[in-house]
């Protein structure tokens, strides 16, 4: 039942030495997860009446949301232009005069996600940022192309520069019950990003259950994703409250066990600060300060960043902002 | 702190909600309060200060009410209670016009709930005035629908409420709301520490067009309260400890007010090795760290499966250390101050001199005001005082258990029966065990839920009486009275010497325990005569003694309760037909015993066989009721049996009276100890051959001969009785009401009034409402997203 771990390959990142291994397939610790609904959307619905941050805390926990944010552009339409754009937002997320009247030193996000098509473009974009560039992979947003293509698509991106490979799983083989399946998919998975990170996109909004969340959560970190991450922001329900604090309990535990920190990213649907501040102290309050990192935590949206900058804004001049007053990505 | 610091920290920072307006309404009044007696503010003889427990600063002065303030709000009570009873249309519209008018101030409530009473702002905001509001709504529905929602029910008068100072207002609101929905008027006193929300409350309900004297509100301390014991009023409920409870049950003996008690409790909290750990360590977060655990109904006892209990201990304290304790009025503190120094002393002397390990949360505590830390104790048994005393604090008290059967026999290990908390992820085991535990309310899988729609109350030392849902009408409701004062019936006397009519061949009557006739433990017996001088018989004269035997055989014939109602109809039907079978025999004895005609006593034979049927018609359909409250799940109101039930039959109708208080009792599930008419007691004793025949479990019905006023103490303080019924002809009210104090057991008793036995008075819904208790089963369900078509 059980697999002997694969050996890994020499560390690339600076905080490689903690990337998680992985653990040997144990159908055990997978069966015994439970995961309450009721109990879980109750909780989750408290959530952002029991935390509060104001003035000051406020704006700093607002800047801190923006390096973890991962600057997303998925669409069709990309072009070399509009992924150069993103870039330069994503090394100057906030106006320089905001960041003087704030005391900041200049931040950036914590990454940029595109399609594969784009990584190229964007790596030369960011040159001397410091800022990795993730691609989705494997078929996504359905992953459901040919098994060889999903892992030569990985191989593909890491080299045209790729440092984080954001991959899909087949959600058949969570809603089949094939645990090892899942299991052999991730390793797969992973083996081929190499050096490069991985982050597991569950899509939990077609998983049926929150058990199944948790789950899926574990199998694959037992399979050694250094994120795992709800959605592709493609399906009908992407990152909720309740599906969240299912992921980061199952982080939590697989900490627990193997003293190893697995990354959250949740994707889809995070639009407004005051979304991010909840998702920032649920974070603290269930896995504490380390995961206040780009290295442990993303936000995987698109327009969260706009409205942070307006509420900075509001912050520093005592007014109300608008949208035109920050240049767009 | 910079902002770029707190960037690094990332640290939480100070969320203060503001207290402006609660302040300046507190200063518009000159931080000086009255009573609100008749619409209007009174003002106090005496005062005493009430002051924030977050930092001891001086809110108000305070009225202490005397015995003229209660008297002054009970005659204004009194004088506007007719009117409001006459129309429930105008009660709905003023109910309503109260729950729109606490809403359109829920956060002056709520700043001044947690200034007054330490509690966290979060929990007032989100919680306590929510609930307030929609106690309001759902009972301004009842006033509106009461004919049709309690047919033949009319409001008690007046009531006097005394409320705790957890939940100033919605304790008050959980009280005033029923109470005026069905057309009582109300006295309330809040809490010492806690009368703001009240007073507030008070003054905005004229704005909601109640008219003066409808709702007078007195404040003051515990002999305030007892001034309100003692007034004029016709019922009296109660929220608060299980000691005062105790008093007040005592003050209110033989005096025929209605009384309903909510009081203390330690409530246990069961893990099963199949839980999803992580909720259930949250669900202990609202157990008993909400309000600081100082909440009647907190899951203060954890009960977790051995095998699990390391893991879970650990989850458990490493949750612990991300509470944050301090001001109550931030928004980003999870648990608020302790009410009062007095509360807090008293929570540490229990935990210093209790044993086992202690584990607290680590954050800091503000340097001032009156805070204690959440804190686990672990390692402990069930004989450590702190397993079994309520602590009223965020003390959480830990053992294990092996099986589910264990963890229902540790769980009922306690005097007190309000709620309990059930966790686990199998149906079978969750539901199996929750009906299993002797409480008031079982929560599945959550803790502390609460709705208007869903009856909440105690059993045993936790008190009776149910608030929320239809059966919290009952508690402000009642049939009207019966107009007849009752007259004792004094025993046929001897005939004189030389005139005694011996029987041609001796019937011995004997006690009936445990399905065996058996001679009376003390060895006397008193000859029953007719009135035309024929010796009928003896009737043994039981004792305590024999008393006791018969609680053993009932507390040994749980089987009974637990039976399938279908079964005992069965056995109520059989009852009814062998005593059928032999009604002119019965008939003829009841004429000689009583004097009466040969068609009266036809007539009593004639109901004592229909109550039988009528009991075995009900032996299945008094079932419980899914409850609407809104939680994707449901609430269950189940009737369980009351246990073991101590009854004094009435004197005038020997037969029909015994059967029309046995038969619903033992048809709802309850095992019986009744003792016979005292006059006339040999009915019983022939009834019992018909018990013998019918097959009815030994120890379901014990039938007692003998004097009622030296049983009814005996019975009224014997622990293992769970109530205690009295219609003897005997004045026995007071006496069983104040030995009931002991162990708070219910009672039910005829206060020197007559009932009609064979007319409809016989029976009804108050039988059946006494013969049962209610028990909450919260069942919050659901997996995925499904969508009813």
């Amino acid at each position: 039942m059980t697999d002997r771990p694969t050996a890994l390959r020499a560390a690339a990142h600076p905080d490689d030495a903690r990337r998680n291994p992985g653990l040997p397939f144990d159908l055990d610790r997978v069966r015994a997860v439970q995961a309450n609904t009721g109990a879980i959307e109750r909780r989750a619905a408290s959530l952002p009446g029991r935390r509060s941050v104001k003035k000051e805390w406020q704006a700093a926990w607002l800047l801190r949301a923006i390096t973890c944010i991962d600057l997303t552009t998925l669409a069709g339409d990309d072009t070399p232009g509009r992924v150069r754009r993103l870039c330069a937002k994503a090394a100057r997320p906030l106006r320089g005069d905001l960041l003087d009247a704030l005391g900041m030193e200049p931040i950036t996000v914590g990454a940029v996600c595109v399609y594969h098509e784009m990584v190229e473009t964007a790596v030369r974009a960011l040159e001397g940022t410091g800022i990795p560039v993730a691609a989705v992979s494997t078929g996504f947003p359905a992953g459901l192309s040919p098994f060889r293509l999903r892992l030569a698509e990985i191989g593909d991106s890491v080299a045209a520069g790729a440092s984080e490979i954001d991959i899909v799983i087949s959600r058949r083989h969570v809603l089949t019950g094939d645990w090892k399946a899942l299991y052999d998919e991730m390793r797969a998975f992973r083996e081929a990003c190499g050096a490069a990170h991985v982050k597991a996109i569950l899509a939990t909004g077609e998983l049926g259950s929150l058990r199944n969340v948790a789950r899926a959560s574990q199998v694959c970190m037992m399979a050694g994703a250094d994120f795992i991450k709800t959605s592709t922001g493609k399906e009908g329900v992407n990152a909720t409250l309740p599906v969240s604090l299912v992921m980061l309990r199952a982080i939590r535990d697989y900490e627990a066990a193997t003293g190893i920190r697995v990354g959250y990213k949740p994707a889809g649907g995070i639009s407004k600060a005051k979304d991010a501040l909840t998702y920032l102290a649920m974070m603290k309050d269930e896995l504490g300060r380390p995961w206040l990192n780009p290295e442990l935590f993303r936000f995987g949206a698109s327009s969260l960043l706009g409205d942070i900058e307006r509420q900075l804004e509001h912050f520093v001049t005592g007014r109300y902002s608008a949208a035109h007053r920050h240049p767009a990505g | 702190m910079t902002v770029a610091q707190i960037f690094d920290s990332m640290e939480y920072g100070p969320a203060p909600e503001s207290a402006a307006e609660a302040q300046a309404w507190l200063e518009a009044h000159g931080r000086m309060f009255g009573h609100w007696i008749g619409g209007a503010a009174r003002a106090g003889a005496d005062h005493f200060d009430s002051r924030s427990p977050a930092d001891g600063t001086l809110l108000a002065r305070i009225a202490k009410g005397d015995s003229d303030a209660v008297e002054a709000a009970v005659t204004a009570a009194r004088g506007a209670q007719e009117a409001w009873a006459a129309h429930p249309a105008k009660r709905a519209r003023a109910l309503y016009a109260l729950a729109r008018l606490i809403q359109k101030n829920a956060r002056l409530f709520a700043v001044l709930e947690s200034l007054d009473s330490g509690k966290p702002i979060r929990e007032s905001r989100d919680i306590d005035i929510p609930q307030v509001i929609r106690h309001f709504y759902y009972h301004a529905g009842m006033a509106q629908i009461m004919e049709e929602a309690v047919p033949g029910r009319v409001p008690h008068g007046v009531c006097g409420q005394i409320v705790p100072w957890n939940f100033p207002l919605l304790m008050a609101a959980w009280k005033i709301a029923p109470a005026l929905a069905m057309g009582n008027t109300v006295v309330l006193k809040p809490a010492e520490w806690t009368p703001l929300s009240a007073l507030l409350l008070a003054e905005l309900s004229a704005q909601a067009g109640l008219p003066a004297g409808v709702l007078n509100v007195v404040t003051g301390d515990g002999e305030t309260g007892a001034a309100l014991v003692a007034a004029p009023v016709d019922k009296i409920a109660f929220t608060g400890s299980t000691e005062v409870g105790r008093a007040i049950r005592r003050a209110t003996a033989g005096s025929g007010k209605a009384l309903t008690l909510e009081l203390g409790g330690k409530s246990p909290y069961l893990v099963f090795d199949d839980a999803d750990l992580d909720s259930a360590v949250e669900g202990l977060v609202d157990a008993i760290f909400f309000n600081g655990g100082q909440v009647c109904c907190a899951g203060s006892r954890l009960l977790v499966q051995e095998g699990i209990s390391e893991d879970f201990h650990a989850r458990l304290i490493r949750r612990m250390q991300s509470l944050r304790v301090g001001d109550p009025l931030d928004k980003c503190i999870d648990v608020g101050a302790i009410v009062d120094p007095v509360q807090r002393d008293r929570i540490a002397a229990m935990v210093d001199a209790g044993g086992g390990t202690v584990h607290r949360a680590g954050g800091d505590l503000p340097g001032e005001g009156c805070f204690y830390p959440p804190t686990l104790v672990t390692g402990l048994s069930g004989s450590d005082p702190l397993m079994q005393e309520e602590i009223f604090g965020p003390v959480l008290v830990s053992t294990t258990f092996r099986t589910p059967a264990e963890a229902v026999q540790l769980a009922n290990d306690t005097r007190y029966g309000l709620a309990a908390s059930v966790w686990s992820e199998n149906i079978n085991l969750a539901l199996g065990v929750a009906p299993a535990i002797t409480a008031g309310v079982v929560w599945i899988n959550g803790a502390n839920m609460f709705d208007a729609a869903a009856p909440f109350g105690g059993l045993r030392e936790s008190g009776f009486g149910r608030e929320g849902g239809p059966e919290g009408l009952a508690a402000y409701t009642r049939a009207p009275h019966p107009a007849r004062q009752a007259r004792p019936i004094a025993a046929v006397e001897a005939p004189r010497a030389g005139q005694v009519r011996a029987p041609a061949l001796d019937r011995t009557a004997k006690l009936y325990i445990g399905g065996k006739q058996v001679r009376p433990d003390g060895g006397y017996s008193r000859p029953v005569w007719s009135k035309k001088g024929a010796l009928l018989g003896h009737a043994p004269q039981a004792n305590r003694k024999d008393l006791r035997n018969a609680v053993e055989a009932a507390r040994a014939a749980s089987g009974w309760s637990a039976m399938a109602g279908h079964q005992r109809a069965q056995i109520l039907y059989y009852i009814g037909e062998n005593l059928s079978a032999r009604a002119e025999e019965f008939a003829a004895r009841i004429a000689e015993m009583t004097g009466g005609s040969a068609r009266e006593a036809e007539a009593e034979m004639s109901v004592a066989v229909d109550r039988c049927f009528t009991w075995a018609a009900w032996a299945d359909k008094h079932d419980g009721a899914a409850r609407d409250v809104p939680v994707r799940g449901m609430a269950l109101a189940l009737k369980a049996p009351v246990g073991v039930i101590g009854q004094f039959a009435p004197d005038e109708v020997p037969l029909a009276g015994l059967i029309s208080i046995v038969a619903p009792a033992i048809a709802l599930g309850n095992r019986v100890i009744c003792v016979a008419s005292e006059p006339y007691p040999l009915a019983a004793t022939d009834f019992y051959q018909v018990l013998d025949t019918s097959d009815v479990p030994a120890g379901v019905v014990n039938i007692l001969t003998g004097p009622h006023e030296e049983l009814a103490p005996q019975m009224a303080g014997h622990m293992g009785i769970d109530a205690v019924w009295s219609f003897s002809g005997r004045a026995l009210s007071q006496v069983i009401e104040q030995e009931s104090a002991a162990d708070l057991k219910r009672s039910w008793v005829s206060d020197g009034m007559a009932r009609d036995w064979l007319g409809p008075e016989g029976q009804g819904a108050r039988f059946r409402d006494e013969a049962t208790e209610t028990r909450t089963v919260w069942i919050p369900y659901g997996e995925g997203t499904i969508t009813a078509s």
